[in-house]
């Protein structure tokens, strides 16, 4: 019977015998895309879903505050006044700092892995990437806390601000906890997911390619950089939009160095605030409706701030590979 | 009897029987209390001697009382809708909002707020401290140890041209509700400006996440100064400072000044029970003290369960305080709970009017 089946997708004949086993096999591959249209849906519903709850959580901040709620500095408890702008502003700056650093290490690794280094070391480099990827937040937040703090403070941070001190991003006085080290922080909790996916792109590169570089007279370095990369910037892309996406919503790492501060400052070492710490920080205790909602409201803009930020990820491979 | 014994051996041979079991557990737990169940919700920081509480409670007495530590607001929220047979909270509820939802409040256990600081060369209770100065460090007007205000507190003790840096807890919590409070009736400047809340908005410093934050980027960082509970300061020997109380005396945070911050504090004569430990009377009475307080329907619709609790509660009162003190929790004086028992039989009636509880 499975034998017939086999036979009969494989070379379609006519014949009353199979018109049975074909009517059965579209019956069966209709179902599986029915299964696989069903859990994209899915998705969507989800979204929707905790978008509409969301909205409804956030009413009260929405009606009170309107849009002025973007761009309103004000973050007080006690009389109620409530705006977002400095948690966006902490989140995206923590975050875009990560991606750039994340994104510099996380693909120098990867070539590395891949192309150059033996394979031995190779695979067990490539196992301890992947294991800090499974490291909970929690222990980076302790050890941003008790360790990379007091480094920037007495050690990276000076040495910054003696060398780059006339630039705004490094004056004023170094707090330990501060954007800065939230964002070194995000940035060693992201490198594994971008190297992971770029060594295993990489490695899927069929070996011609390199033996035509190399035949042609490139360096092992011209290869890697000139066909190697090249092919798998996309997938880089990718990773990179999914690392983002996961330094734009971490918690209690960023909560535990950023200093909770709401300000906008230029300096990357004062303090600041993210979204997600700040809804960590006071959701349990937040006292009144209005409290309440506006920190709803701030989950409602994160998740506004990652569709963005997937959407815009999206427009530059398109235009890339044009 | 048959059955308690067969019941660990089935358990321990059977994983599905422990899941299918938790998963009961699991569904009847946040209801208002199945078979016996005394059920309550509510405030994190007095969340440790709670548990320790219920635990050894059950062993004593079989009863099960289920405690969940999910913030102050939502167990006020809770127990305002009747979900649970208590609530419990760190800020207490002011007599309107007591009367319009028919709740008794009253005080459970205490404990204490304390500055801690970071300064080269000083031990922990050598700096003085009063709340004006405290308030002036953290409205950012006091920026340099050696301000004359600090100075003047401190005849005789070299303090260093170091920059203060003030941390805060980021989280909402009744540790910074008690602090803002306190520095709210000391200092008219804070209350407008900063204002008291479960989180409020400080000008300068930094924000550290729970007790634990608080207490790393203090030690780490020179010039510090930081609030944390009592317990915590205690447990990680921190350099915590004297504060000067009402009274114009210097104190130590101890178990003993906590408590004389309560039995000074005039209790009989606030409606439910809302009295604040801060800045009370009395040589002996550390001035940032607070308690946590719990809130039960005046006319629960089980007297039965309500009861339970209630003897729940007085076990806590009479045999708890032990408990509390190693967790460095400080017990209610003897004064107090006389006053609040007798606000229990007087205050909390059954559908047929008569009172719940007849004493222990």
């Amino acid at each position: 019977m499975t034998e017939q089946a086999i036979a009969a997708s494989a070379t379609p004949r006519p014949g009353a015998g199979s018109r049975k086993l074909r009517q059965a096999e579209r019956v069966g591959s209709a179902i599986f895309v029915g299964m696989l249209r069903g859990s994209c849906w899915l998705f969507l519903l989800i979204v929707l879903g905790l978008a509409a709850e969301l909205i409804w959580g956030a009413r009260l901040s929405l009606r009170k505050f309107g849009i002025g709620f973007l761009w309103s500095t004000q973050w007080n408890p006690v009389t109620e006044q409530f705006g977002a702008a400095p948690f966006i502003y902490g989140t995206v700056v923590t975050s875009v700092i990560a991606l750039a650093l994340a994104a510099i290490v996380g693909v120098m690794a990867a070539i590395y892995l891949a192309e150059f280094a033996p394979r031995r070391v190779g695979a067990y480099l490539g196992l301890l990437i992947e294991l800090l990827a499974a490291v909970p937040s929690i222990v980076y937040g302790l050890w941003g806390l008790f360790v990379l703090a007091p480094i920037v403070a007495n050690w990276i941070g000076p040495a910054l601000q003696s060398v780059l001190g006339f630039l705004p991003f490094f004056q004023g006085t170094i707090y330990g906890v501060n954007v800065l080290t939230a964002a070194f922080i995000l940035t060693l909790m992201i490198i594994p997911t971008i190297t992971a996916i770029t060594r295993d792109l990489i490695v899927a590169i069929p070996m011609r390619f390199r033996e035509a570089a190399l035949a042609l007279g490139a360096t092992p370095w011209e290869m890697a950089v000139k066909v190697v990369l090249p092919s798998v910037r996309r997938g880089i892309i990718g990773a990179s939009m999914l690392a983002f996406g996961r330094a734009l919503g971490e918690t209690i790492a960023a909560t535990m160095v950023i200093g909770n501060r709401p300000v906008i400052s230029a300096s990357l070492f004062a303090p600041g605030y993210t979204i997600a710490s700040v809804i960590a920080n006071e959701f349990t205790e937040a006292t009144s409706d209005l409290y309440l909602s506006a920190l709803i409201e701030l989950g409602l803009i994160l998740l506004v701030v990652s569709i963005l930020v997937i959407g815009m990820g999206r427009l530059m491979v398109r235009l890339l590979i044009r | 009897m048959a059955a308690s014994r067969l019941w660990p051996s089935l358990v321990r041979r059977r994983p599905i029987v422990v899941l299918l079991t938790s998963l009961f557990a699991a569904i009847c737990a946040p209801g208002p209390a199945g078979a016996g169940d005394v059920s309550g919700a509510g405030a994190t920081f007095p969340y440790p001697v709670y548990a320790e509480w219920t635990r050894a409670y059950k062993a004593q007495t079989g009863v099960n009382v289920l405690y969940q530590a999910i913030g102050s607001s939502r167990g006020i929220a809770r127990v305002v809708a009747r979900t649970v047979d208590f609530g419990a909270s760190d800020m207490p509820l002011d007599p309107q909002s007591l009367t319009q939802d028919r709740l008794l409040q009253w005080p459970m256990v205490m404990g204490g707020v304390v500055p801690i600081v970071n300064l080269p060369g000083i031990e922990p209770g050598q700096l003085k401290l009063d709340g004006k100065v405290l308030a002036g460090m953290y409205l950012d007007a006091i920026t340099k140890w050696n301000d004359p205000a600090i100075a003047a507190l401190n005849p005789g003790l070299a303090l260093p041209g170091l920059a203060i840096t003030t941390v805060h807890r980021a989280d909402g919590s009744g540790t910074n509700f008690i602090f803002t409070h306190y520095l709210s009736g000391i200092d008219a400047r804070f209350r407008s400006e900063i204002g008291e809340n479960t989180a409020v908005q400080f000008p300068g410093g930094v924000g550290a996440d729970g007790n634990v934050g608080v207490a790393a980027l203090t030690r780490r960082t020179a010039g510090a100064i930081g609030y944390v509970e009592y317990a915590y300061a205690l447990q990680n020997r921190m350099t915590y400072v004297l504060l000067r109380n009402r009274a114009g005396a210097f104190v130590a945070p101890t178990n003993a000044s906590f408590q004389a911050a309560a039995a000074n504090a005039d209790w009989s004569r606030s409606a439910g029970f809302q009295v604040l430990l801060t800045d009370q009377p009395g040589r002996e009475s550390w001035p940032i003290t607070g308690a946590t307080f719990i809130l039960v329907p005046r006319r629960p619709a089980n007297p039965v369960i309500a009861r339970q609790a209630l003897d729940f509660f007085d076990w806590a009162y009479r045999n708890g305080g032990k408990l509390a003190e190693r967790l460095a929790y400080v017990p209610m004086p003897a004064k107090v709970i006389d006053l609040v028992e007798r606000a229990w039989h007087r205050e909390i009636t059954g559908p047929d009017g008569k009172p719940v509880w007849a004493g222990s």
